[in-house]
């Protein structure tokens, strides 16, 4: 890489937010052709989004734009679609796949792209009745996979695969595009195995050398000392450091990943719980979830604590409640006050009174055509028959409108939800509200145990503090023993009395809510897969 | 190895359970060898063309495509027309043929659209769809031709003075098609001609899928997402494979009538797409994955049971309707029985992959 060169990519001063919710804050960044660029930062810390930004992702325009200029070469771009940004010579591997199972690896690396051979039908009705010139995709295809210098095999199908090569296959895409000069790899190496990672840093150290430059996203602090030139960190949509990489280490890129500015946290007070019997012990779990799939989790929650599980978006954290409730495939044992519950049965679980408030606020959460008293009082009534009224000896039930109401009033003041009356229909409610519509409906269920997951996801700063305190309030007042599960540790520590650590689809390490954010982060990246 | 030798099996059962009643019912129906293979090679050619026509929209992930019905209207509309032209034999085909594309076009681009809207719910949106523009079609039929498509020939118009009659005689173009160098071997009347276009059709097809657009079908159908990332139109694409299928059915659809020598006006297509989507079904085909392989033996299979089931019904209980329910009985049996393996199948893949994940924490 040569520093004197003028520079390829430069971002000045860009800025987003999403319906006024600041996500991005004046990055500036410079990128010279063939430098490897690594960028960190904490889920949320707004590297997708600047990464979106860059490859014209539909989102970005559809949610008004961004502030700022990105200049290519010197030319000012803004790119409106991914197929403008391809053209101009990015490529982008997403996390997720993007690739066809029934197609072999070359079919893939040249999706789209095929060369064609003429014939008389395509003369009368056009290019698309080309036939595919199979011997120079293949010569194609293998040129990619030499380029990228790790070595699979072209005709396998991607269905039979290892997650390993998939990836390579998608890199090999990217590689076979003539025009590409500047590569975005978004969390590459989270499926591969420690060889396979080792094989995809050579490959973008050779990238580099033929000129092409490479933003490498990813949280494997190790990879990103060993193969960039230079690293950015972000936190919080603020680009709080850029330096070259022999200047830093492992230890500053974390502390400045999670390092708050000093006084966020008040001082309050954590309860020992270590005295307490254990109410819930999970032994050897494993759940299917995609995406967070969670593999040999063992632990125990005591009585009366807050109980927070943090980690990394991925890492298999939003897996546990889940799994426990019965909505994916899971296995291992469960015991609940010395009583096992069967696995894959939520009916059982709330039985055993539990209670679950889902991430999933719209789609397991709610009802959301019906009244706020319907789904504040439903589960309930369905579970635990209450709100009815009985008739001949219980063969008749009628719900009773009148308690319904009368709970669901009392929510509405206590957690404060803004709506016009009980009656409004779930949907008309703005996030914060219906987050805690949903807390009412399982506190009206006077749970034993309550599981939270994601509780402040996309709500705001204020709701956000009133359905921690919330929280928190119902654990010390009515003795509930609380399992929140969340992606912003800040207000884990705020909240919880212990903290789990996920990652890797098991537990990394519990710790007091007041230990030190590094000691977090260290154990949030240990055993990142 | 093993696992895939399962899989195999369990998409082979439905074949090998049609083999079986087929070996069960043929000594019953004391039908002579040389008669049944004259049935059944006459039905090939029958139906085979028809058939065909569903392959595309299945690479393109559409699923069994009932709007074939659609083409069947389209063909029989021509026809009509034609025989009130009173042009004959091949050439009157050829004819109606012609005349039936830009109506299975214009049929086509329609439940393409209609398809794009309800992704995922193809069958039963095509096989609905297929009842709505059987309304149209018996407008048509029914009350424009004579009153606005002028039809001169009396003997297709109902007495009235407009609307056609319930059958259409197709005398002057009755196995036209598969006269022509028919030849006999062993006293089985083999139609070459009809043959030779079959096997064509199935060089089309295969040569289709080399092709651009082939391969661009074949992505779309396995992922959307995926297919539209890489800049594949995948609308249009879609729309494509329905309009090649719904122009193809028109062909089918044509020498399926050539051969039967008539038109039922108002219920030939009715049971058409039911009865080739079960023989595909029959020869091992699935909702997602069909061969040229899986509709032959599909309609060797279903039509051998369609020719022995009623004697051999007829035969065991002494009355001939039982073994004509126990053939419609059937053929509705075998597609609710291929809809439910193929919804297991992906739901056993599921679970399969999630037990995985037990067994690499137990070897830990």
């Amino acid at each position: 890489m040569d520093r004197n060169s003028a520079p390829l990519l430069t971002m000045q001063g860009i800025k987003k937010d999403f319906f006024g919710n600041q996500v991005l804050e004046d990055i500036n960044l410079e990128l010279r052709p063939g430098e490897v660029l690594g960028l960190c930062g904490e889920n949320g810390a707004g590297k997708s989004t600047l990464m979106k930004i860059l490859f014209g992702a539909a989102d970005i325009a559809e949610t008004g734009g961004y502030e700022g200029d990105i200049f290519l070469d010197g030319q000012k771009v803004s790119f409106q679609t991914p197929f403008e940004a391809i053209a101009a010579g990015i490529g982008m591997v997403h996390q997720e796949f993007s690739l066809i199972p029934g197609f072999d690896a070359t079919e893939n690396i040249l999706l789209n792209r095929e060369p064609e051979k003429h014939n008389y039908v395509s003369e009368i009705f056009g290019d698309r009745l080309n036939t595919l010139d199979r011997s120079e995709m293949d010569t194609r295809a293998k040129n990619a996979i030499e380029k990228m210098g790790v070595e699979i095999d072209r005709h396998m199908m991607i269905n039979t695969m290892p997650v390993g090569h998939k990836q390579f296959t998608e890199i090999a895409r990217e590689l076979s595009k003539e025009q590409l000069r500047l590569l975005i790899l978004d969390e590459p190496t989270a499926v591969l195995t420690e060889r396979e990672a080792a094989s995809l840093l050579d490959s973008i150290r050779g990238m580099s050398e033929r000129g092409i430059s490479v933003i490498f996203i990813t949280h494997r602090l190790q990879e990103v000392l060993s193969v960039c030139d230079t690293v950015a960190v972000m936190r919080d949509g603020v680009l709080v450091e850029c330096v070259p990489a022999a200047e830093t280490s492992v230890a500053a890129i974390t502390k400045s990943m999670v390092g708050r500015s000093v006084g966020t946290s008040q001082k309050r007070e954590i309860k020992n719980s270590d005295g307490a019997k254990t109410i819930l012990k999970i032994d050897r779990l494993w759940v299917d979830m995609p995406g967070e799939t969670v593999r040999d989790v063992s632990l125990e929650v005591k009585e009366g604590e807050i109980l927070g599980i943090g980690g990394l978006a991925g890492q298999g954290k939003l897996g546990i409640p889940n799994g426990v409730m019965g909505l994916y495939e899971a296995g291992g044992t469960v015991e609940f006050d010395g009583k096992v519950i069967p696995l894959g049965s939520p009916r059982e679980c709330l039985d055993s009174s539990f209670a679950f408030v889902s991430e999933d606020r719209r789609g397991v959460g709610l009802l959301l055509d019906e009244s706020l008293e319907w789904n504040v009082a439903f589960p309930a009534m369905q579970i635990q028959n209450k709100f009815l009224k009985k008739y001949l000896g219980g063969l008749i039930k009628w719900r009773d409108e009148k308690a319904i109401r009368e709970v669901t009033e009392k929510y509405i003041n206590e957690l404060q939800i803004k709506c016009t009356s009980s009656k409004q229909r779930a949907k008309e409610l703005s996030g914060g509200n219906q987050q805690k519509v949903c807390l009412a409906k399982a506190f009206a269920l006077e749970p034993k145990l309550l599981f939270v997951s994601e509780p402040t996801r996309g709500i705001d700063v204020g709701a956000k503090a009133l359905v921690l305190d919330a929280l928190r309030k119902f654990n010390r007042e009515n003795g509930v023993t609380v399992v929140m599960v969340s992606s912003e540790l800040e207000e884990l520590r705020m909240t919880c009395d212990r903290i789990a650590i996920v990652s890797g689809g098991r537990i990394s390490g519990i710790l007091p809510a007041d230990s030190s954010t590094e000691e977090f982060g260290t154990m949030m990246l240990s055993g990142v897969v | 190895m093993n696992d895939k030798k399962k899989i195999n099996l369990r998409q082979a059962s439905v074949p090998i359970m049609f083999i079986i009643i087929c070996i069960f019912c043929i000594p019953l129906s004391g039908l002579s060898p040389k008669m049944l293979i004259n049935e059944i090679i006459t039905r090939m050619g029958r139906n085979a063309f028809l058939i065909l026509s569903l392959l595309i929209p299945i690479m393109a992930g559409m699923g069994l495509n009932f709007g074939m019905t659609l083409g069947a209207m389209a063909a029989e509309i021509a026809l009509i027309l034609v025989c009130d032209w009173q042009i004959v034999g091949v050439p009157g085909m050829v004819l109606a043929a012609i005349i039936s594309v830009p109506i299975s076009v214009l049929l086509g681009i329609f439940c393409g659209k209609i398809l794009n809207r309800a992704k995922g719910r193809e069958m039963i949106t095509s096989y609905i769809m297929a009842f709505f523009i059987n309304g149209i079609y018996q407008i048509v039929v029914l009350y424009l031709m004579g009153k606005v498509i002028p039809i001169k020939h009396s003997s297709i118009k109902l007495p009235r003075g407009y609307g056609i009659r319930n059958t259409v005689s197709l005398l002057s173009m009755r196995q036209k098609l598969d006269n022509m160098l028919a030849i006999n071997v062993a006293g089985v009347k083999i139609p070459l001609l009809t043959f030779i276009i079959i096997a064509i059709m199935c060089l089309v097809i295969v040569w289709f899928r080399r092709t651009k657009l082939g391969q661009d079908m074949r992505a779309v159908g396995q992922d959307m997402e995926v297919a539209r990332d890489a800049g594949i139109n995948v609308e249009r694409t879609r729309i494509i494979s329905i309009v090649i299928s719904t122009v193809l059915a028109g062909f089918g659809m044509i020498i399926y009538l050539q051969n039967m020598g008539n038109i039922a006006t108002y219920t030939a297509h009715s049971q058409i797409g039911m009865f080739c989507i079960a023989a595909l079904l029959v020869g091992g085909a699935s909702v997602d994955k069909a061969s040229i392989g899986n509709v032959f033996l599909g309609v060797v299979l279903f039509h051998t049971m369609f020719i022995v089931a009623p004697r051999a019904g007829a035969y065991i209980t002494g009355d001939s309707m039982i073994g004509e329910y126990f053939r419609v009985f059937v053929s509705y049996a075998v597609i609710t029985v291929a809809l439910i393996m193929y919804e297991t199948n992906k739901r056993k893949a599921k679970s399969a992959a999630s037990m995985k994940l037990k067994e690499a924490q137990d070897e830990e």
